[in-house]
């Protein structure tokens, strides 16, 4: 234990407190998407379900480099954030949680998206035939039946904002205490040749992966017996 | 009293075709509607129940109009006091029996009916239960008194009982029987089984090239073969 007690723990709060936040602010932004998409009828969908599945296929280094040109303080939407609300987003904390909204979107939308999809068709017309509104349906029938996708969305995005790194390395620089997370410690450690730190780090992140990942299939084999059950 | 003349261009397996329908229905009717898959019969009830939009026409319910195309009103389903139970069970599975009974109430309702209901439909064993403890004919039950809580107009049974055994089957059409007896209930079935018709319905509707082909009562209108088989 006695490596612990000079163990930079500050990484790991950041990273943390990264995911957590990432994670609440999707759920309330993603479960009104992932409704849109389910159940538009709009020739375009899509294009949007492209927009929003982009960070999937998209190189990190990409969605960072578009981050820093829309939001760079020396120019457009940057500079207007800058001169009227004082707000910089490059090389901030609040950055890094934005670009990792954006980059975590499918993550939290698709899961989702599909447990509203796989809803019996029927099951919102009951309701709406007992007078009631889209809204009610939405919150008293539709979302308590897709729990587990929503569930699954949450702890795959937490896990995936946990495991950034080309993202928050561009957007937030690993500027220590401030933007600096643990896949950027890796990296520095590896290159300053500090193996030892960069297993502590990896090892952590290794663990938590392992535990993630074992949630989400707990919860998709809980979904497929419910489903089997219902058919 | 129900005033139905609605026209609906529809997709069927043979090309496409326009249903037309020109028919009144009298409070208390109990009217099945027979017909080949496909034919427009489930389309029929979602008109009525404005889940979907007739191409043109009207539907006049007890003087109110729900649908007038010439004058653009289409009440949407929520404001229609219509009951209606699918082929498929969809109990909310979130929800026991007794919580998708009490969801079923208006926010003004008073319980006094959902308790009789209760009795009616003999459900007070089942009331803790989830859904997917139910069988078949518990679950179709359950929406049948579901869709009865709020003393609805006009009663919609699309094809309630095509995926239940014959026991389940007949002890289902005592109660629809019952509830139609016992609240006067203007109903519409959707079935393809003559036999079942033989037993519930008044009146039967046999929909053919997207109209009503034959009317009358089930010895009318359903060929003696059918309901020998």
């Amino acid at each position: 234990m006695m490596f612990l007690s000079n163990f930079n723990w500050q990484p790991l709060f950041l990273t943390t407190k990264l995911a957590f936040a990432t994670t609440l602010i999707l759920v309330i932004f993603g479960i009104p998407i992932a409704y849109a998409l389910a159940f538009t009828k709009n020739k375009l969908k899509p294009v949007f379900e492209a927009l929003v599945g982009m960070p999937l296929v998209l190189p990190p280094t990409v969605i960072g480099f578009y981050f820093l040109i829309a939001f760079s303080p020396s120019h457009g939407l940057g500079k207007w954030l800058n001169d009227i609300f004082n707000i910089q987003l490059v090389f901030s904390f609040s950055g890094l949680v934005l670009a990792s909204i954006i980059y975590s979107l499918p993550f939290m939308v698709q899961p989702i998206q599909n447990g509203l999809q796989n809803l019996p068709k029927n099951l919102p017309e009951a309701a709406y035939v007992l007078g009631k509104s889209k809204w009610q349906t939405f919150w008293r029938v539709l979302l308590p039946n897709c729990q587990n996708s929503i569930l699954t969305g949450m702890v795959l995005t937490f896990a995936h904002t946990i495991g950034e790194f080309g993202v928050v390395l561009m957007v937030g620089g690993s500027i220590p205490n401030k933007t600096q997370v643990v896949s950027s410690v890796i990296y520095e450690q590896v290159e300053a040749l500090n193996y030892g730190t960069a297993h502590t780090y990896s090892a952590i992140l290794l663990a938590i992966s392992f535990l993630v990942l074992v949630v989400v299939y707990s919860l998709s084999k809980y979904n497929n017996c419910y489903l089997r059950r219902n058919n | 009293m129900i005033l139905l003349t609605i026209e609906k261009k529809l997709k069927g397996a043979e090309g496409d075709f326009t249903l037309n329908i020109d028919e009144n229905i009298v409070k208390g009717d109990f009217i099945g509607i027979y017909g080949k898959s496909g034919i427009g019969k489930t389309t029929l009830l979602q008109m009525l129940s404005g889940l979907e939009k007739p191409t043109n026409g009207r539907i006049v319910v007890d003087g109110e109009i729900w649908f007038d195309s010439s004058k653009k009103i289409n009440i949407p389903v929520q404001k229609r006091s219509i009951g209606y139970v699918f082929q498929n069970d969809v109990l909310f599975p979130n929800m026991t029996v007794l919580q998708n009974l009490r969801f079923a109430l208006t926010a003004h309702q008073k319980k006094y009916f959902l308790e009789e209901l209760i009795e009616v439909m003999e459900l007070k064993a089942l009331l803790n239960f989830n859904s997917q403890q139910l069988s078949g004919g518990q679950k179709q039950r359950v929406s049948l008194a579901r869709a009865l809580v709020q003393k609805p107009k006009l009663l919609l049974l699309d094809e309630p009982l095509s995926a239940l055994d014959i026991e389940m089957r007949q002890r289902l059409q005592q109660f629809i029987a019952k509830v139609h007896k016992k609240y006067q209930l203007t109903i519409l079935i959707v079935s393809h089984d003559p036999l079942e018709l033989y037993q519930l319905v008044g009146n039967v509707w046999q929909l053919n090239n997207g109209t009503i082909s034959a009317k009358g009562t089930p010895k009318e209108v359903l060929p003696l073969d059918l309901y020998r088989l």
